[in-house]
Order: C-alpha cells, then sequence, then structure tokens
C-alpha cells in the first residue's frame, strides 16, 4: 500500500440484487489509522458493503479500492491485506483454539518464524491463555469473537473490516473488544467496523451513517450532531412551557423547539436568536427563565433525525 | 499452489474428519459392514435346491435315480410324497423350488425299451435359479444315463458302446470354482470407494456453507485449486486406504484368487478414487447443504455403480441403448480392470480401454472441479 492511498476508497459503489438496490452509489473513504462505525439499520446494506470490500460479493456498478488495489480487478491482493470477520461466527467449532489460529496462520503464510510469537500474540489478545488446547465451539461469545479477531489479524494486515463483532456479546466483553480495536488503529491499522450499538458510535473517530443503501451522512460523532440538528441544542429550563415553546416556535434563528420532560429543548441555527438573547427574549413576554444550558443529543436521536430527514427530502424529490 | 496453505488446508480437514463420528464411520466401518454384507449375503450361486420326489414306484432303479440328485449337493430333499397334490401344496408353501416325479412303470418301461422318462417339475417364480435348478437337473440326469448304460452293458456282457458318443467336457477358466462369490467380490471394491469417496466428500464443501466458515475462508488469500487439493488429500488417502483393507479381505478372507499385478490395480485404483471424489466435490460446490449433497452423492455415485457397472448384472444382457449408456458410467471401467486383475491376471496390454477410459474420466472430473469452485458468495 503506498502512503499517499487512503486505505479504503469507494465511489459510486453499487450492488443489485435483481431488482433490489442493496448499496446505491456509495462514496467511502477511510484513512489509515481511521476506525471508522458503519451504522444503519438492519438490511441497510452494511454488510454488503463490507462484503463488495472484501472481494466476496462483485460490485454491480462503481469501483472501490483496498489497499490501493481494485476490489473488482484484484480480489486476491486485496485479500492478502484485509482481515475480517463475518457477522455470523465463522472459525471452526470443531477445532481447538490453538488449530483454528494455526490454520488461518497456514492460510495467510505466517513465516514459521514468527508463528509462536504471533499465536502467542492472538492467545493474550483474546484472553485464552491456559485454554488452548478447548474446543472452539464450547468458548463463551466474547470469548469467540476476540478469538475471531486474533486469527483475522495474524498476518497483520493494514484494514480490517468486522461486520458486526459484537453482536450477541455481552457489555464487558464489547468494551475489551473496543480496546483492541483501538489499540490496533493506533498502530496505524485501518477498521471498518459495523455496528447495531448506539453507544458503539462513540467509539469511533468517524461514522458512516447508511440507510437504504446510501450513505446518509459522513463525519466525527459532534459533526453529525451539529448537521443532525441544524444548529446546537439547549436545554432551557422555563414557566410556562406552554408559552414559551409557542414564542420560540416561531421566533427567528430557532430551528426547532420542543418540550422534553419538564424543560424545552431548542436548536439554534445561525443569524438571528442566540443563546444569550435567549434569557431576555424569553423575559420580555413574561416567562420565568431558570437556565439555559448547552445540551448533547445522544447519538440515537441523531441518527433517527438524519435518515428521518433525508428519507424525507428523497420521497419529496 | 503453495504448499504452506494446502498442508494447513490439508491437516484442517483430517483433524475435522477425525473429530465427527459421521465421517469416520463412514471411513471405517463402511467398508467392514459392506464387505460382510456383499461378501456374505450376495451369492449368485445355487445350491442345495430344495426337492420334493414323488417316486410312485419306489423300487430299485428310481431311488437310484433319486440317490443321484441328492449325491449331486445341487438338491436336497426335502419332502417325499406320495400324490400329485402334495407336489403342489409344497411349492405353494415354498417348501422346495423342483420336484421330481417317477412313474409306476419307471423300471419296467426302462427294462423293456432302454429308456424311462421322469419328470421334472420347477417353480419358476424365480426365472434365474430355475434356469440353473434346470441345468443341474439335467447334468443329473445325464449322470444317471452313463451309469445305466454302463450297468447294462456289464449284465448283459458287452462293452458299452463308443462309437456315436459325443462327450461335452467343460473347462471352465479364470473363476475355475465356478464361485459367484469371486465374481462379486472384487466389485464390492468399486462400490464402496464409490460409497465412501462421494459421500465423505459431498459434505466438505456444503458443510463450510452451512456452518458459516467458508465466508471466513474465501475472504483470505487461499486460491481454489489450494481448497480443493487440501480438501480431497485426506478422503484420497482414506480411499485408499479403504480400498487396500477390501482388498486384502478380499483375498486372505474370502480367498479371491488374485492373479494380476498390485502395481496396477494400485494405479487403477487411484484413479478410480479420484474419479469419485471429483464427483463428491463438484457436488458438494454446487449444492450447499449438506443433506441435499448427500442424497445427489449417493444418486450419482452408487446407484450406476450398483446397476450399470456390470458389477451384479451383466452388461452384455442388458438392451443395447442401456449398454451405451453405461460407457458413462466411471465404475463400468474400474469393475471391469478390477475383474481382470484378480481373476484373469490381465496386464496393461490387455486393459489399456478401460483404463484409459478411467483416465479420460479422471481428467474431465478434475478439471471441472478445479474451475467449479469460486471465492464468491
Amino acid at each position: 500500500m503506498s502512503p499517499d492511498n487512503p486505505a479504503v476508497l469507494a465511489e459510486g459503489l453499487t450492488k443489485r440484487f435483481a431488482s433490489f438496490t442493496a448499496v446505491d452509489h456509495l462514496d467511502l473513504r477511510i484513512e489509515k489509522g481511521e476506525v471508522v462505525g458503519f451504522i444503519g439499520p438492519n438490511g441497510a446494506g452494511k454488510s454488503t458493503t463490507i462484503r463488495m470490500l472484501c472481494g466476496l460479493l462483485r460490485p454491480s456498478e462503481g469501483r472501490a479500492s483496498v489497499a490501493g488495489f481494485d476490489v473488482g480487478r484484484q480480489p486476491e491482493e486485496v485479500r492478502e491485506h484485509i482481515g475480517y470477520m463475518s457477522q455470523k461466527f465463522s472459525l471452526y467449532g470443531d477445532l481447538t483454539v490453538r488449530e483454528n489460529l494455526r490454520f488461518f496462520a497456514g492460510i495467510y503464510r505466517v513465516p514459521h518464524h514468527d508463528l509462536g510469537e504471533r499465536m502467542r500474540f492472538a492467545i493474550s489478545m483474546a484472553g485464552l491463555e491456559g485454554r488452548e488446547d478447548v474446543l472452539v465451539r464450547t468458548l463463551a461469545g466474547g470469548w469467540k469473537q476476540r478469538l475471531a479477531l486474533g486469527c483475522a489479524i495474524l498476518h497483520r494486515p493494514p484494514i480490517l473490516f468486522l461486520d458486526e463483532p459484537t453482536s450477541g456479546v455481552e457489555p464487558e466483553a464489547r468494551r475489551r473488544f473496543w480496546d483492541l480495536i483501538h489499540e490496533l488503529a493506533a498502530g496505524g491499522v485501518a477498521i471498518l467496523v459495523s455496528t447495531h450499538y448506539m453507544e458503539e458510535a462513540e467509539y469511533c473517530n468517524r461514522i458512516a451513517l447508511i440507510d437504504g443503501g446510501r450513505l446518509v451522512a459522513m463525519g466525527t460523532p459532534s459533526e453529525l450532531r451539529q448537521r443532525s440538528l441544524g444548529g446546537d441544542l439547549f436545554e432551557v429550563d422555563c414557566v410556562p412551557l406552554g408559552a414559551a415553546l409557542k414564542a420560540l416556535g416561531s421566533a427567528q434563528g430557532v430551528v426547532e423547539a420542543a418540550i422534553f420532560g419538564d424543560k424545552l429543548h431548542i436548536v439554534l441555527g445561525q443569524g438571528g436568536l442566540s443563546a444569550e438573547e435567549l434569557p431576555r427574549f424569553l423575559a420580555e413576554r413574561e416567562i420565568r427563565v431558570g437556565s439555559v444550558r448547552p445540551a448533547t443529543p445522544s447519538l440515537e436521536d441523531v441518527f433517527v433525525r438524519l435518515v428521518s430527514t433525508t428519507r424525507e427530502t428523497r420521497a419529496a424529490s | 499452489m503453495n504448499i504452506q496453505r494446502l498442508l494447513a488446508m490439508a491437516y484442517k480437514e483430517t483433524l475435522q474428519i477425525w473429530r465427527d463420528p459421521r465421517s469416520l464411520a463412514v471411513a471405517l466401518l463402511m467398508p467392514l459392514m459392506q464387505m460382510g454384507l456383499l461378501g456374505y449375503g450376495v451369492s449368485l450361486d445355487i445350491k442345495h435346491v430344495p426337492l420334493c420326489v414323488y417316486d410312485q414306484e419306489n423300487s430299485q432303479a428310481s431311488r437310484a435315480v433319486v440317490d443321484d440328485f441328492t449325491a449331486s449337493n445341487w438338491f436336497t430333499i426335502s419332502h417325499t410324497i406320495a400324490s400329485e397334490a402334495g407336489i403342489r401344496r409344497a411349492m405353494d408353501r415354498g417348501e422346495c423350488a423342483a420336484a421330481v416325479v417317477i412313474p409306476v412303470d419307471f423300471s419296467r418301461t426302462l427294462a423293456a425299451t432302454g429308456s424311462a422318462p421322469v419328470q421334472a417339475i420347477f417353480d419358476a417364480t424365480d426365472v434365474n435359479t430355475t434356469n440353473i435348478a434346470m441345468g443341474y437337473a439335467q447334468g443329473v440326469v445325464a449322470q444317471t444315463n452313463a451309469t445305466i448304460a454302463a450297468r447294462w452293458a456289464a449284465s448283459h456282457g458287452v462293452q458299452p458302446s463308443l462309437v456315436g458318443r459325443v462327450d461335452f467336457e467343460p473347462s471352465v477358466w479364470f473363476n475355475e470354482t465356478l464361485e459367484s462369490r469371486n465374481f462379486i467380490i472384487p466389485g464390492v471394491v468399486a462400490v464402496i470407494l464409490a460409497l465412501v469417496g462421494a459421500q465423505l466428500t459431498s459434505l466438505t464443501i456444503s458443510r463450510e456453507w452451512e456452518r458459516g466458515t467458508m465466508e471466513q475462508l474465501i475472504s483470505t488469500p487461499v486460491t481454489p485449486l489450494e481448497v480443493m487439493f487440501g480438501k480431497l488429500i485426506p478422503y484420497f488417502a482414506i480411499g485408499l486406504l479403504d480400498a487396500a483393507f477390501c482388498l486384502a479381505v478380499a483375498v486372505f478372507w474370502f480367498h479371491v484368487p488374485f492373479r494380476g499385478s498390485i502395481g496396477i490395480l494400485f494405479v487403477t485404483t487411484a484413479l478410480f478414487d479420484l474419479v469419485v471424489l471429483g464427483i463428491g466435490y463438484l457436488i458438494s460446490v454446487r449444492i450447499r447443504n449438506q443433506l441435499g449433497a448427500s442424497q445427489v452423492a449417493l444418486l450419482l455415485t452408487m446407484l450406476p455403480t450398483t446397476l450399470l457397472s456390470g458389477y451384479t448384472f451383466p452388461i452384455d444382457q442388458m438392451p443395447t441403448a442401456i449398454q451405451v449408456l453405461t460407457y458413462a458410467v466411471y465404475s463400468r471401467y474400474y469393475v471391469t480392470i478390477l475383474r481382470a486383475i484378480f481373476l484373469k491376471g490381465s496386464g496393461l496390454t490387455d486393459l489399456w480401454t478401460p483404463v484409459l477410459g478411467l483416465v479420460a474420466y479422471a481428467a474431465i472430473i478434475i478439471w471441472l472441479a478445479a474451475r467449479a469452485f469460486r471465492k464468491h458468495l
């Protein structure tokens, strides 16, 4: 992989199954050492995209390069440079921990003098010391997933594709798994990881939000928050709420106002009412203001909002 | 092809076979069972046909005829009865397959005219047995005739006529004892190889699809050829071991004569092994679930090998269209070779056509199999 190439670059990547378009002109760029979270509802096209990037599915249209190799024309070169964890657990359950590692080391042609060290690393990373000779099917979910990751990185690939690696894994084991991901990224590995746990999106450097096969938004978690709201979110403690809602709803610069529990959530856009002017604006309308505080929307809110506005604009056009 | 990947693949597959009781059972027990079943169970020989005797005369001469039947070993007397209806009853009950009726005036007629009729009745519901039993009966009667002629000549003080007699002296080659076991057992090797080879390999790819391990495997740089050969190596070895076991049982346990060269037997067995493994692998690539794959494998290997290879049913007795069809059945070549090597001791000069057929078949199957597996979902 040449130094100036992005780890992953997809342009107009499209996959059609008969009349169904699973992935629709997707653009994606992942740099070295970056953890990109692939977020979207079930059936959004996450797995299909990852499979295309691994060379397992041929794109119907568009192109993608991984480690500088074209996924359509040079799938074998791509495979040399990637590690992949499929959604379904896919190690050999009737083989032991060590046998699985040895098998994938052989398949990835790990040099003999490196074998011992890399296997030890994978075993300790998965926390499986002392259980090397246990049949893999008897392991609990978290261990299985860490071992699968261990197998996928035996050949030290510069790029990792992890398709819902933490699904069905208990929270603590998930946390450990993400620590591993960050360790790998710190070593320069580019990682695309899909998940449907919203809190896991926070652990990513950037998030690619996908819905109906199309990229809805891409950016850091805070960028996405801003973009989804069209401004900054504030929590306003005031009475009476009804009057405040009515007053703010028609004020200039207010993108959105809504009652949230016993407080008001308002989004302030550019050019108009600012947060500083807010208490005075409300006081003039005989509304008592307790406090005005910036608030952080949950990523779940952000995704729901981004997906629904995108769907609306798509439906309109 | 990379040797490290090939070995990793073969080793993994061996471990999986070793840990799968079902595969092990097919690989190890199936040959034993089949050999026992087919070696002991299938016999086209007919001995001790149950015979019903209705001797109306009960004289010295008539008893001599009956004794000739029992002495032959082809027949065993199951009933001695005293009425025509008894024959019908015994046959209806399946207690006898043939009956001999000696008329009340047997010795008188014989003495007066020099010849006397003896009636033989056969239950022809099983045509095959009847044909053979009729042959045996004629043989017995011929024997009786010779004895009577000799005795008559002796008692009349004359030499038996040496003129106008044709002696039929059959000479049987290659399977001198005329045991159908010698003919059947070499073919059993083909049946077992077809069964074990194709059954086991038919599961090898479909199992990986079913368990989800295939998706991981094809995301690695392993090539389709490495997958194919890596997977087939252990099954190939199992096939050869099974064949060696069966051949040893055939020769040392069932005492089937072995007259040919072990070298040619080994090469042709390896070729046949390749063909059935290739077929199993092709099926496995095409059908992504284990049950379907194993059923199709049975259909494509066991069926033609038992029915159309000449293993039990002689090919030259089949209708022409079916005979032509048998050329497409790879087992036909191997069964021909097996029998020729075992019983005739034929060498390559005699066997080059079936060997060539097998070579061509193996080449085509392996070529197809090598192209069949694609690293795509």
